[in-house]
Formats: C-alpha cells, structure tokens, sequence
C-alpha cells in the first residue's frame, strides 16, 4: 500500500538525516522525498512517498511525530487530495523528431525551456501517472537526460 | 552582564541543579573544567573511561530519577561515551551528555580529535544539538534537559564546540520552554480510560504487566492500589522490577525468557492483559503470534509508537501512566458491592497451582557455590537496609531478577534493553554518588566485571563503600549456557578462566576483598562485606556451569519453557 507522508518540520541542519535515519533505522523503505521551505518562519514541507502494510504505514507515521524537529505530519491516504511532480526531460533532436516531441509536449501541457541546435529542454508537470505517461512515448525519440522531482501534495478542501 | 560561554554552561547547570557531572577531561572542554574548577556547586566526578562516566550518569538517574550528566571530551571520548548513551536511550533514562568538538571553523577539515558526535548519535539520542552560536547556548541547555525528562524520557547529547566556550554572551536562563514539534500527551483521553476500566472491571482472568515506565512516572503507588482492589495478579519485565513488591500474594514476578513458572502460563491464560509502561519486548513475548492468545490487550503508554508495534493492541491508551490509573481508580468505586475476593477465586487458584508446581529452585544440597544461594542469601541479611542493587548483564543478572526479593522501585539498576556489559559497576557507583546513606551492592559477573573494572580506581579516589559480588565462573556464562542448551556444547570463546586474582586488583587500588570458594562461607563473608564500612570485592567461586531456568528458547512461545 502506497501513502504519502506529508511533514512539516523545523529548519534545522540535520533534519533531513533524522528523517531518512528513521526510515533506514527500521527498514522502511523511501521512494521519492521532496523538502522545500514553506512560507512560515524557519518551517520546511518533507513530502514523502512511502510504501508497506497498514502496521508499519502506523508505525512510519508515529515514529515521524515523535522526532522533536517534527511540527506537523499529514498523512494521504484515503482523503481526496491533489499531488504534482515536475520532470525536466532533455530530448535529443534533430529535424526529424522535433515536431513530434513539440506535438507531444503540447498535448500534456508541457513546454520547451531551453534549445540547442539538437536538443530541446522540456518541462512538464502533473501527477506520477502523467509523467510516467509523457516519459513512455518521449523514450523511443531520445532521451538524454531526466531529473524528476518527488511528489508534493495537499488535501483538497471541500467542496461546498 | 556578559559570560563566556564555559561560564553559562556553569550557571545554566546550577539552574538545574546538577548535583554531580561524570566524565574525563580533554584538550576540547578544558575550558569548560577550568570554569568548573572555580566553583563548587557542580562537583565533577572523575571516572577512568568514558563508558563508565556515562553509565554512572544513568546509575545516578536510575536511583534517583533526576536526569543524570555526563561531559565528554571530543573525538575518542565521544565516540566511547555512545555504548552508554545507547544503553539510556533503550530504557528511556533521562541524561544530558556534554561532548567537546573542535573550534567550529574546523568542523568537517577531519581536524585532530574530531567525531562527527551528533551524526552518530542520532539514532540511540531522543535528541541531540550541536551549539553553533553562543548565544544559542542557555536556550539550548534548557531544551536538553526538557526534552530528556519529559514525555517518554531519553539521552540528550549537546556537542559543545571549543569557540562556543570561550566566546562571551548575555547570559538569561529561560524559565519556561515551548517546543512546537514535541508535546507529550500526560492525560490520556476520557473515554477510553472509563472503556478500559469497563473491561477491567468485567475481565474474568485479568494479568497486570508492568514495565519500566511506571517507575519513569511514579506510578507504582497506583498500581498496588488497583491490583489489590480487583485483585489482580502482577508480573513485571525487567526493567519493572520493583514497581510492585515481590512478596506480595498477587505478584508472579518478572516473566519472560527467564520469567517464572506462573508468570508465563498466566499471559498464556488471562483473558485481558493490561500493560502499563511496557513496551511488548521480543524477550517478553517470545514468539508474537502465539502470545497471549486468549487475551484482549489494554496498553497504557506514554510513548504512541509503543503501542500496537509489536502486538495488536485492543485497547490502546496513550498517557502517563501515573495520571491515566490515577483518572481510572475512582471509576471502580461504582463496582464497589462486588466482591473481588470471591469473582477471583478460580483464576487465583489457578495462578496459585502454577505457582506450586514450579517454583524458581536450586539444588540446595549442592556443596559448591551456586549464585542463586549467594542472591538469596543477600537479600535475606539486607531485608532491612533497603539497598540499592545495580547488576551487570547475563546469567547473573537474570539471577538477581529472580532471587533477589525486590518491595520499592528504583532499587535495580540493570541495563535492560541494551544489555550491556560493563554497565551496573559504574551505575552502582553513580547511585552511591546520589544515595550517600543508601548501601549499593553491584552483583557481577566475571566477564562483566572486567569490562569496566578500571572503575575501581573511582571507586578508591571518592572513597565511595559500593560492594562488588562477582559470581566468578570463569566463562561468558549465558553464551555458554547457549551453547550448551542449543550448540551441542561447543564452548566457542566463552571460556575466560585466564581472569586476574580479584583480590589482589582490589587490594592493588587499597579495596578490601575476599575470595571464597565454599558454600559454607557465603553468609558470614557477605556479612562481613555489609559490615565493612569502605568498598568491598566479593569473589565468589560458583560452579561453573550452572544454567539459568526456566528458559524459553529464543522465537518459542512464552509458555514453552526448559524448567531445568
């Protein structure tokens, strides 16, 4: 079972590794993990993606709040909530593909962030499923390089 | 006014009233023992090696339940400080250890003495810092000591760089603290208090499990009060020993691994296991699955992650153990025309019946030494002196648990979670320190005992009248037991006959010893050893391959237990 680990936590040096060591400690296992600071004083948002049964999802969350660094955790599991990620796919180019990774990119809404004479640099975000989608029909075009982000996510708010 | 950074680190312990602070000294805290040299509020205790500067620390804490400190110096006096940081963090006892670290512009440059300490010891601190700002320093020490003695309690490292101590400030001590990412919750939620008092109260074989906790909250008092309203039988771990009197009618004594008899069938029979500041340890549970089969399981922690970590909980109650039984008692005074006495019966009888058919023993005929008799003997001649009793860790220890009677907390020190060797010489000289009028006795064994023994140096140099009992039989007696029971007898590595004459060690530092190798002369050499009025070491040859019984073997169900 998948959950995302939503944190906020205090901007300390160390904060990172306390988390991580968490995980390693006790054998969980890490899948994506995203920090940013958040636009309150000295505060971060870790967001992370985690996977195991219903016991140690528990666990994982409890050991998480028990860290003194750890202001908030927000668990997504089971209430409606949006999540993103962003990739920066560099694609080889040349005259023949370039209309076609253009035509791709269009159709998921992504853009071209920088271009080279055989390359262009292409942006795109939205859920894993979305990425993972652009990626499979960017692949068999050439792709040189790639960075994703991990996830971050919010609860939706509801609906009036 | 202005202070150095040594001196804040002075008068912040003073606002905290630290009576006694454990360590050696080095080139990265020499300013801080300069400062400590001018006063004589906050005694230094010197020790012979850091691993006994922090366990004497965790003595002073486990006696008194007063945070205990420790200082370090940076780099190798760091690094051998972590086996005794490691062994509070496993039984949650509060210390706040002080490292040394190298001028902060040369953190990271692998300069001389440097250990990355806090990186280290992020895993087995409940939290540690690194002072970078001197003005950050008061604030900091503050928080040390509030995170360790609160909540679920645990070692604080603050890893002091050598600037840090000489740079000046404006010194304030906070008075009060607020953490936004710590707040233990102390009471537990009403409801489920009066839920878990409901099926207490309709439970028909009820089981009290007690654990270290109730003495980290002081709550032994109301756990005598409801087991003997409701009349229900208590066992404890380890680490619980204590919390309620061992000669009492309703107590089973510790269970587990080497548990008794009755304790263990008890889990395997009760129809409701109340849990109050345990944590299900795998040396209490054995194999999980076929624990307490037939109970529903109430657990009262302070610790959320205790609970339901390692066996399904039904009744999970989060709070202070003290302040949740104290919220519970008053909801059985609505049972009050029931009578206990005669509702517990059958369940009484049953436990009564286990009790007789296998009671902890030993062969008293046996002419050699046996260790059960030296303890037995022990708490006999000491019933009255209400001694503290602090136990290294092996075959010994599981016999002082046994045959030690124990009536009031905080009377064993005993590395329970870790289970370190070398821990109980220095905690029982720690809880000298703490205790003047109290009589320590340390029990050991001779591998233990040699892993700390440079402590008697300490011991001589404060003139502190800890007794050692070493149970001497020349091996690593549980591997061996191990080996004998499980490894077909192959006593690989655990044979250390080659040991010093402890008497002469002892006498080498000026401490009086005895060795004795005949049953005949246990009593009247423990008596002359509680007589004597400096320290003591007791040899006392014991056979040598006596086992610990009963036994569960590792990963066996609880009930299934090698009697002898």
């Amino acid at each position: 079972m998948k959950r995302i680990f939503s944190i906020v936590v205090e901007n300390e040096s160390g904060v990172l590794s306390r988390v991580a060591n968490l995980f390693s400690a006790r054998g969980y296992n890490i899948e994506s993990l995203n920090v940013a600071p958040i636009n309150e004083m000295n505060l971060s948002r870790m967001t992370i993606v985690t996977e195991g049964d219903e016991v140690i999802l528990e666990q994982i969350g409890k050991q998480l709040n028990k860290l003194i660094d750890v202001v908030k955790v927000t668990e997504y599991g089971d209430v409606p909530f949006v999540e993103r990620e962003m990739a920066l796919i560099k694609m080889h180019t040349d005259l023949g593909t370039r209309a076609e990774v253009l035509r791709i990119i269009d159709i998921f809404r992504g853009k071209v962030v920088d271009v080279s004479p055989d390359s262009y640099t292409v942006e795109v975000t939205g859920d894993s499923n979305k990425i993972d989608a652009i990626l499979s029909l960017l692949e068999p075009l050439g792709i040189k390089e790639l960075a994703r982000t991990g996830k971050v996510a919010m609860i939706r708010e509801k609906k009036k | 006014m202005k202070l150095k950074g040594a001196q804040i680190f002075i008068e912040s312990l003073k606002k905290e009233n630290v009576e006694y602070i454990f360590g050696i000294p080095g080139g990265a805290i020499i300013d801080l023992h300069d400062e400590l040299y001018k006063q004589d509020d906050v005694k230094f205790v010197l020790t012979r090696h850091e691993q006994a500067a922090v366990h004497a620390a965790d003595g002073y804490a486990r006696s008194t339940g007063k945070p205990g400190v420790a200082l370090l110096t940076s780099g190798p006096g760091a690094t051998n400080g972590i086996t005794g940081i490691a062994t509070a963090h496993m039984d949650s006892i509060p210390l706040i250890v002080f490292t040394g670290q190298v001028p902060t512009i040369l953190i990271g440059n692998d300069a001389f003495q440097e250990a990355d300490i806090v990186g280290m010891t992020r895993s087995c601190t409940k939290h540690n810092f690194l002072v970078k700002d001197v003005k950050e320093l008061a604030y900091t020490i503050k928080k040390a000591f509030y995170i360790a003695t609160t909540g679920r309690p645990g070692p604080v490292l603050i890893d002091f760089p050598k600037d840090v101590q000489v740079t000046e400030a404006k010194f304030s001590y906070p008075e009060t603290i607020h953490l936004r990412g710590y707040n233990p919750t102390y009471h537990g939620n009403l409801k489920q208090i009066k839920k878990v008092a409901n099926a207490i109260a309709k439970a028909k074989k009820p089981l009290l499990y007690v654990g270290g906790g109730v003495i980290t909250s002081n709550a032994h008092k109301e756990v005598i009060k409801l087991a003997r309203k409701l009349r229900i039988p208590v066992f404890t771990t380890l680490m619980g020993i204590g919390t309620y009197p061992e000669d009492d009618e309703l107590s089973l004594g510790m269970a587990g691994m080497h548990g008794t008899y009755r304790a263990n069938m008890a889990i395997q029979y009760c129809d409701l296991l109340i849990s109050v500041g345990a944590r299900f340890d795998d040396r209490i549970t054995g194999k999980v699955s076929e624990f307490a089969p037939n109970a529903k399981v109430v657990h009262i922690d302070i610790d959320p992650t205790s609970i339901s970590k390692n066996i399904h909980v039904d009744y999970p109650l989060v709070g202070d153990a003290k302040i949740v039984l104290e919220e519970m008692l008053p909801m059985f005074d609505e049972y009050n025309s029931v009578d206990w006495d005669e509702v517990r019966k059958p369940w009484l009888t049953q436990i009564n019946k286990w009790k007789n058919e296998h009671k902890l023993a030993y062969n008293e005929k046996e002419e050699q030494i046996l260790p059960q008799y030296v303890i037995e003997k022990l708490a006999e001649i000491t019933k009255d002196d209400d001694p503290i009793i602090s136990t290294e860790v092996g075959q010994h220890q599981m016999w002082v648990a046994q045959f030690y009677t124990f009536r009031e907390p905080r009377r064993l020190l005993t590395s329970g979670g870790l289970g370190t060797m070398g821990f109980g010489f220095p905690a029982g000289i720690g809880a000298q320190f703490a205790n003047p009028d109290k009589p320590v006795y340390v029990f050991a064994g001779d591998g233990s005992f040699q892993m700390n023994e440079q402590e008697l140096a300490t011991l001589i140099a404060y003139d502190k009248p800890v007794k050692v009992i070493i149970l001497n039989n020349g091996f690593l007696g549980m591997v061996r037991q191990w080996q004998d029971l499980f490894y077909g007898r192959r006593y690989a590595a655990t044979n250390i006959e080659v040991q010093p004459s402890f008497v002469k060690l002892a006498e080498s530092y000026g401490i009086k010893a005895r060795r004795i190798t005949k049953k005949s002369e246990v009593e009247e050499a423990l008596l002359e050893m509680k007589d004597h009025t400096g320290p003591y070491i007791l040899d006392a040859v014991i056979a040598r391959e006596e086992n610990v019984y009963p036994m569960v073997p590792a990963g066996a169900p609880i009930s299934n237990m090698l009697l002898t």
